[in-house]
């Protein structure tokens, strides 16, 4: 199995605090990787260097063998690594299927694409993948009307739209209603099955982590604390401690 | 449809009618299709893409100067031209004055769009409020280095070749203007059907996921403001000559006339819809002009308590209002609805 992110002895600082420090680690092709960490380890700042987002202060990340580091986060996305945000971000004031469309791959676009129209086939599978979310039926509401639970998924679904590579999801079931959990859970496993979409998670939620991941990194206080199967993670004293406030 | 018809042919037969039936006001209906240019081009930037510019004005007067530069350099010598500010009278044959003044048109065009290309590299970088005092520093800047600029007469402006014949031409220009909103309308109508316009929409409702999703928001951006200032080139290469004497402050860069109106009357009629700006900026010219006429000496006082009622009370504008009252009415569907859709999906969730 390659790996499709390597990312080696990452650090990043905001002035003086330390975020990332000397973080390694890789996402293989064609698996779920998953990242968990208590409050403020740093999850969401690696996951902010590994997309382009902000400049990493020293290290190196490779995507598919490609140093990626030095790209903008508009050419990351482009080579099919795309993330999804903590705080849900949608068009809120386009229709759902509006939203779908224009998360079509950019990979190719030409100049003269700006001007086109999407073709029927592109509007069928963004239904398509919309039913896939569940929300067929919601199809021309407005994206802002919608619940956050629901903006979630149609986030999720134009991820899916956009057909990466490999999906970084930024605590994908934070704030959506427990009994829909199994189904998401459903739905990311389905996507990496289906669609053959290499999946990154970062999220706080154990039960979800256990079923979801088969390979699992932890971090605490900006360093990587452990990494392993599942079980071996949950079993893990330094784990443990760092939840409990120990560490 | 039966709306459509009436909402085009009225337009139309009032574009036509309105000067024949009012010659008096003929250049009333012209700057009024100029305003329609200058809501509809503002609009692409201000309602579609939500970059708030102040500084579209900027192009309305680099296309009055290149156009009335090209006119007359083409046959004379502009410097020595403008030496003299006006005395020396050129005279033009029909032809000439007729070709120059369509190849100062397109120069006026190109050179907007290439400007509004090389300036969108520089303040594309601000957003929100700081863009917009980011192009409005840009049009007076302009404005301000026009006047320097003794090449085109400087503080003093400089006249324009007379129209040819015994007529002021404002038949012709009138002509020209109306034509020019047409086909401002009919190409925003075009590129607001094709993934431009979710493009632009996406970047106003968030950039930043737009980039993430790998839109290359620059390239739409810096598009978006090349056609806003292609159309405002020629518009200001029209009234230029229409007016038959342009100077840096007044006429060429009216920041805080017609650079402000343009973004009233689209605020007015509703912006980041393609009718709003149409509405607004009529119901803008006839209020103007109303209190102008009437209302003398409080004219300003009387626009100003409008901007306030729209801004506090109807932010969204008359069609953006519209669009919450009667929302089936435009295609925007706000409820779930029970068709045969739905039943099938509630069947496949179980």
């Amino acid at each position: 199995m390659t790996n499709l992110i390597e990312v080696s002895s990452v650090s990043k600082a905001y002035g003086g605090v330390i975020a990332n420090h000397d973080v390694s680690m890789v996402v293989p092709e064609g698996g779920i990787t998953a990242l968990i960490g208590p409050n403020g380890s740093g999850k969401t700042t690696l996951f902010n260097s590994i997309v382009g987002y902000h400049p990493i202060d020293s290290g190196s990340i490779k995507f598919q063998g490609q140093e990626i580091s030095n790209l903008r986060v508009q050419q990351i996305a482009r080579l099919g690594l795309l993330r999804t945000f903590q705080q849900t971000r949608i068009y809120g004031k386009m229709n759902c299927v509006q939203n779908m469309l224009i998360s079509v791959p950019q990979r190719n676009a030409s100049f003269a694409d700006m001007f086109r129209k999407f073709p029927p086939e592109v509007t069928e599978r963004a239904e398509h993948l919309l039913e896939f979310v569940g929300l067929y039926s919601k199809r021309k509401l407005l994206s802002g009307n919608l619940s956050f639970g629901q903006q979630k998924l149609l986030e999720f679904a134009m991820a899916l739209m956009n057909e990466p590579k490999v999906l970084l999801l930024d605590e994908p079931t934070a704030g959506i209603n427990p009994t829909l959990i199994n189904g998401l859970i459903d739905r990311l496993k389905l996507a990496n099955t289906e669609f053959g979409i290499t999946l990154f998670v970062i999220e706080h939620n154990m039960r979800v982590v256990m079923n979801l991941a088969d390979n699992i990194y932890c971090l605490a206080h900006g360093e990587m604390l452990a990494h392993g199967k599942p079980e071996d993670v949950q079993n893990d004293q330094r784990v443990i401690d760092a939840y409990l406030g120990a560490h | 449809m039966k709306n459509k018809i009436i909402l085009y042919g009225g337009t139309l037969a009032f574009g036509i009618l309105g000067p024949m039936l009012f010659p008096a006001y003929i250049s009333q209906f012209t700057v009024l299709w100029l305003m329609v240019v200058f809501a509809l081009t503002w609009d692409i930037m201000g309602g579609q893409m939500g970059y708030n510019s102040l500084g579209n004005i900027f192009f309305f007067g680099i296309g009055m100067y290149v156009c009335a530069i090209v006119q007359v350099g083409m046959y004379y010598d502009v410097a020595e031209y403008t030496a003299y500010s006006g005395e020396v009278k050129v005279a033009f044959t029909p032809a000439q004055h007729f070709i120059g003044f369509a190849v100062g048109l397109l120069a006026a065009a190109v050179t907007a769009s290439l400007l509004a290309v090389a300036f969108g590299w520089i303040v594309f970088g601000l957003r929100g409020p700081y863009f917009a005092i980011g192009t409005l520093g840009v049009a007076i800047a302009a404005g301000e280095l026009m006047g320097a600029w003794d090449y085109v007469g400087g503080g003093g402006g400089m006249s324009l070749p007379g129209f040819p014949g015994e007529s002021d031409g404002s038949t012709f220009y009138y002509v020209l203007m109306f034509l020019l909103a047409i086909a401002t309308f009919l190409f925003l109508r075009w590129l607001y059907a094709s993934r431009f316009s979710l493009a632009i929409n996406a970047i106003r409702d968030d950039e930043e996921k737009a980039e993430g999703m790998g839109i290359q928001t620059n390239r739409y951006k810096t598009v978006a403001w090349s056609i806003s200032a292609f159309f405002l080139g020629i518009s200001g290469g029209i009234f230029g000559n229409m007016t038959g004497f342009i100077e840096p402050l007044e006429v060429a860069f009216p920041t805080v006339t017609f650079g402000i109106f343009m973004v009233l009357m689209a605020l007015l009629g509703g912006k980041g819809t393609l009718w709003g700006p149409i509405l607004g900026a009529v119901l803008f010219h006839v209020i103007k002009e109303l209190t102008w006429t009437y209302l003398l000496g409080w004219q300003w006082v009387a626009l100003g308590a409008l901007i306030v009622i729209n801004v506090v009370f109807f932010q969204q504008g008359i069609v953006g209002w519209m669009q919450e009252r009667w929302p089936e009415k435009f295609g925007i569907e706000v409820d779930e609805p029970i068709d045969a859709d739905n039943v099938r999906q509630r069947e496949a969730a179980k």
